[in-house]
């Protein structure tokens, strides 16, 4: 009995360090003041680091699940708790300075970060859906805060109100879902659940499996459980949009993908139409609703609409050429995102942040290095080749189109056609449009994180994407043994 | 004698309802937060009963971690609903309307 806690623990262990760890700065920061804010937050990416090490690390021992299945460590999540360290780190380092600026460096929010990758971490290793919601629950009440962090701007509460309101919403919907799956199954575990369904296929579990789609559609807000996504982005201070935009999003992209094809695999029948109409109509919506948007922070939620119903389309595919898909379209956007964020956050007057498209016209002549950055990422996300974007745009409709999914397919790509028209719209304004009045020189943190980001959206540099490529098939493929 | 399904009918009415105060209330964001306290009550009473017909104690374990989580989340969204009441003064739910959507 001793023994296998032990070996339990040893699975656990970067959840473990990881709680632990965040209690530890939660205390450190109760006890120094919002003095510490900075302190914590270099301790927390140091936190996040160690996390990341502690997940490849137990790559060593290969795959395990920990307690009665119910945390599993295999390729596939520790894959995925890598991206999702790389994207809190990358989006708590980019807060740093605005919160210093705006005068809301307070110590709770790298702590209050952490404790959504906790969640998220949960998220992707889940093998029980009472470990399932508990991971959502965990990340999702911090992010309600996150987003509601300006506690004396109007619009942050809004926005954080919003999200609580929907996301509660959806947390329903979710769990719904899964108690009738545990009623139709008798089981809380992916395997027994997995067992119980070979053996009999009821009504009750296809209604539940839908209830429980729905919920998981609103956490990586695909159309059309997309409400709350414009609001929030754009209410929320924009170093928490960045964090929105980037891990949770891939994070519950993962366990979209791990609920679907591990248990649910053999019954792509009930599940295939909902994720082909959910890829379709957030596709039609995200790039319809960019159109309009005069706001870029706007603008960015409803690309990661159109966004999430690409990365869907690996998903409906759902075979292992799709799951692959989908990682290396998610991480692919996730460090895009990350970039695009930070060039939001080099927009910066003299008298504070302003958020207009127009505001960025002439970009080019004001401030070119910020430009020639955001020109790129831009090009990258409209998926046009050469651009890291095409590739993983490449990835999933491949993959559709292996599954037959030849019109979602079709769809998809006018949808591309589409969206390139107000990417491109950006690229004009900054190169060929009149200068509006320049930016503030950007921090060195936001002008490093949108060259790096930028760097990478251009595939000279495959020294990163052939590993990315051939490290999401090592983790697509531990899905489907 | 009340079967299951007596139970899940009370769960899936009661579910309704809560979805129902979510979306039709328009006066008072406290009545949001009960309806989702509704959503969760209804699945617990999904949850036991399941327990009980199965004969699987799982199904009240996670009936505990749902109650644990709903305390949770009732804290975070009042917390959260007060400071919009600090800045807005009001929690009528017509006038959550700074940004369109």
């Amino acid at each position: 009995m001793t023994e296998s806690f032990a070996v339990n623990f040893a699975i656990a262990a970067p959840e473990v360090f990881l709680a632990v760890a965040t209690m530890g700065l939660l205390v450190a920061g109760v006890i120094m003041g919002d003095k510490s804010a900075r302190l914590i937050t270099w301790l927390a990416l140091a936190t996040l680091a160690g996390y990341a090490a502690l997940a490849l690390a137990g790559l060593a021992n290969g795959a395990g699940a920990a307690f009665s299945g119910a945390l599993v460590a295999d390729r596939f999540a520790v894959f995925a708790k890598v991206v999702i360290a790389i994207g809190a780190g990358l989006t708590l380092l980019l807060s740093d300075s605005f919160m210093q600026k705006e005068k809301l460096s307070r110590f709770e929010f790298p702590v209050l970060g952490l404790l959504a990758v906790l969640g998220m971490g949960m998220m992707v290793s889940a093998g029980d859906i009472i470990a399932v919601y508990m991971g959502i629950e965990l990340q999702s009440l911090a992010l309600y805060v996150m987003a509601a962090f300006n506690r004396d701007s109007l619009r942050s509460s809004e926005a954080g109100l919003k999200y609580f309101v929907l996301g509660a919403l959806s947390s329903g919907l979710l769990l719904y879902g899964l108690s009738l799956i545990f009623g139709a199954t008798g089981a809380t575990d992916f395997d027994s659940i997995a067992a119980a369904l070979a053996q009999e296929e009821s009504l009750m579990f296809t209604i539940g499996l839908v209830f429980a789609i729905s919920g998981l559609a609103f956490k990586v807000s695909a159309a059309p459980f997309h409400m709350w996504t414009p609001d929030v982005y754009e209410g929320a201070p924009t170093p928490v949009t960045a964090f929105l935009a980037a891990a949770p999003k891939f994070a519950a992209m993962a366990l979209f993908a791990r609920v679907l094809v591990g248990p649910f695999g053999e019954f792509i029948g009930d599940w295939q139409q909902v994720i082909v109409a959910l890829a379709g109509i957030s596709i039609g919506v995200g790039v319809f609703g960019a159109l309009a948007q005069s706001n870029i922070k706007r603008l960015m939620a409803y690309s990661s609409i159109a966004n999430m119903g690409y990365a869907l389309m690996g998903l409906a595919a759902g075979t292992q050429n799709g799951v692959n898909g989908l990682l290396i379209y998610m991480t692919i956007y996730l460090l895009s995102v990350i970039g695009v964020f930070a060039c939001i956050l080099a927009m910066r007057r003299k008298d504070g942040m302003v958020e207009q498209i127009d505001d960025l016209a002439g970009l080019s002549q004001t401030n070119p290095g910020i430009a020639v950055a955001l020109s790129m990422l831009m090009l990258s996300v409209a998926g046009l080749p050469p651009f890291a974007g095409f590739i993983a745009k490449l990835y999933v409709f491949m993959a559709a189109l292996d599954a037959g999914l030849v019109l979602l397919a079709v769809f998809a790509a006018l949808g591309t056609v589409v969206g390139a028209f107000y990417y491109l719209r950006i690229v004009k304004l900054i190169w060929f449009d009149e200068p509006a009045q320049g930016f503030v020189r950007p921090g060195r943190t936001v002008a490093y994180t949108a060259f790096g980001s930028a760097a990478l959206a251009f595939p000279i540099l495959v020294v990163f994407i052939f590993p990315l490529i051939s490290q999401a098939g090592a983790a697509a493929s531990a899905l489907f043994s | 004698m009340i079967g299951l399904a007596h139970y899940l009918t009370l769960a899936a009415i009661l579910f309704t309802i809560g979805v129902f105060g979510i979306f039709t209330n328009r006066k008072n964001v406290i009545i949001i937060l009960m309806s989702i306290e509704l959503l969760l009550l209804a699945v617990n009473i999904n949850l036991v009963a399941f327990s009980v017909y199965l004969g699987e104690i799982a199904g009240q374990i996670f009936a505990m971690f749902v109650l644990t989580v709903a305390a949770a989340e009732a804290a975070v969204g009042l917390a959260v609903l007060v400071v919009y009441f600090r800045n807005r003064g009001d929690i009528a739910v017509e006038d959550i309307n700074l940004m369109k959507g």
